[in-house]
């Protein structure tokens, strides 16, 4: 079968973000394909269209007060689909990525869950799983929330499948070569990466 | 054929079933894979929703180390999130030629450089277009007769990169299954989203998902994935979902390699069987023939 190319980023971060998915769906013809395909719809309080429809009139606080790209699963389907060509899910990442730097509190659910998942790939440059998912439920002080993946972890335990470790860190040492403390695997790239995108 | 091989996190740990099961079974079917050296994460879903440069150098950095070792490979994925962050840079590059001069600044740090060199391949793509489904027949020596397979390839390693099968209603694997024997489960459901992150932010919703493809997994042996968050959200909440909606859901679900693997004579224990969450001995009666 031919390559089709059917997806491009919308390679910008930071205040003027939303402005660039305002700019990738100027020419939304609100058809309602997006919502149409889209399995998780139904949990949304805004489909797709409608917030593609507030998005080219600018209602940032409607957009950021709704749920709806935090229940985006990137299945890819509107993007795919869109008769336009927009690329919709990548505009469903820009507003995960400006709700996280946002800090916007109703979200925290989500945001933390990908701030911690990084957070662990800085450390170690691979993800430990399950010391991932303990500190992500850690982090959200709800006891409740995660006791199946309790009962997950024991299963997968059971099922050896979660490794034993050593963290991969760089010992930072003194003139005499004793180790002071140890660096994140990727705490300089993470910092560089940081740099470029603020020129 | 030669393929250097990035596993990724995943396969490290739930997956692991996945990643030996791989090797095994592209080992028996003649394949040599290196695996890349030095690999780290990807980014997976949340370095895009961070940030978008961290999310291209990330993925970028296992370019540039799978450039190094041979600039003219092709590097196999067998998680199709791994598959579509790496693809997404080989791609993106090729369109923004500043992008690539940003990612090598950054990747500076590690002593790395990419070029644009490697070419990034799903396991499934591998697997239907590098081998014939002819000449993988002579090689099955545990037929998989009557075996019925609902064949789910779920989103990333199908859209929005068309590259080896149609991306709403795939098919590419049925030859390969019909090869060793099974039989093909008719079904609407091999694309559909399993709900993926959704399952650890938003689990009511990804238990909608996951509970609809189980159901019409009905009728079915097994259900075979290409991925290992499909295959941890089908597999880890069955009991949940039946008990919720109240008729019996369970159903074993395999990664692929597994059962081509079994089909190749592979023993249970080779294919690391006894690690996958939902397992039946109806299932392991079945395919001990
Ligand atoms: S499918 Fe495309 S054109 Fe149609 S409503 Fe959605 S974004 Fe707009
Ligand atoms: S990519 Fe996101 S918004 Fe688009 S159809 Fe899939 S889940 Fe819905």
């Amino acid at each position: 079968m031919a390559e089709k190319q059917i997806d491009f980023d919308i390679p910008v971060d930071g205040s003027d973000l939303l402005e660039s998915v305002q700019e990738s769906v100027r020419a939304c013809m609100q058809c309602g394909t997006c919502s149409g395909s889209c399995a998780n719809s139904f949990a949304m309080d805004f489909t797709p269209r409608h917030l593609w429809r507030l998005a080219q009139l600018g209602e940032t606080d409607e957009i950021f007060n709704s749920k709806t790209f935090y229940l985006c699963s990137a299945c890819y389907y509107c993007t795919l689909r869109c008769p336009r060509g927009l690329k919709l899910t990548e505009a469903m990442s820009a507003l995960k990525r400006l709700a996280t730097a946002r800090g916007i509190k109703r979200h925290r659910q989500s945001s933390k869950f990908y701030e911690i998942f990084i957070k662990t790939v800085e450390r170690y440059g691979r993800v430990r799983e399950m010391e991932f998912i303990n500190r992500y439920f850690f982090s959200l002080k709800d006891p409740l929330l995660p006791l199946e993946f309790v009962s997950l972890g024991f299963n997968l335990m059971k099922k050896r499948k979660i490794p034993f470790q050593l963290p991969i860190l760089k010992p930072v040492r003194d003139q005499n070569g004793k180790v002071k403390y140890f660096e994140g695997r990727f705490e300089r790239l993470f910092r560089k990466v940081e740099e470029l995108e603020a020129r | 054929m030669n393929y250097i091989y990035y596993p990724g996190c995943s396969l490290e740990a739930t997956a692991l079933e996945y990643n030996l099961s791989t090797q095994a079974t592209m080992g028996a079917l003649g394949a040599e894979l290196t695996e890349l050296k030095d690999w780290t994460c990807c980014g997976a879903s949340a370095a895009e929703a961070t940030s978008y440069l961290l999310s291209m150098v990330l993925a970028a950095r296992n370019l540039a180390l799978a450039e190094k070792m041979d600039s003219d490979a092709d590097i196999m994925i067998p998680c199709s999130a791994c598959y579509l962050n790496l693809r997404k840079v080989e791609d993106h590059v090729k369109q923004d030629k500043k992008l690539l001069d940003k990612i090598n600044e950054a990747l500076k740090e590690e002593g790395l450089e990419y070029k644009g060199g490697v070419r990034v391949r799903h396991l499934v793509d591998v697997l239907v277009n590098d081998f014939d489904p002819e000449s993988i027949e002579p090689l099955v020596k545990n037929k998989l007769t009557g075996l019925r397979v609902a064949t789910y390839y779920g989103c990333q390693a199908l859209r929005p990169y068309v590259i080896y099968d149609d991306p709403e209603q795939p098919r590419s694997l049925e030859p390969l299954l019909l090869a060793v024997g099974a039989k093909v489960h008719p079904w609407e459901m091999g694309a559909k989203c399993c709900g993926a992150a959704l399952m650890t932010t938003k689990k009511d919703v990804a238990l909608e998902l996951t509970g609809t493809i189980l159901k019409a997994a009905q009728g079915a042996d097994c259900i075979v994935t290409i991925c290992p968050m499909c295959e941890m959200n089908l597999e880890a909440f069955q009991e949940s979902i039946s008990k919720t909606r109240g008729e019996d859901l369970r159903i074993p679900v395999l990664y692929l390699p597994q059962l081509i693997g079994l089909a190749l004579g592979l023993s249970s224990e080779e294919i690391k069987l006894e690690m996958n969450l939902a397992m039946t001995d109806a299932f392991k009666t079945k395919i001990a023939g």
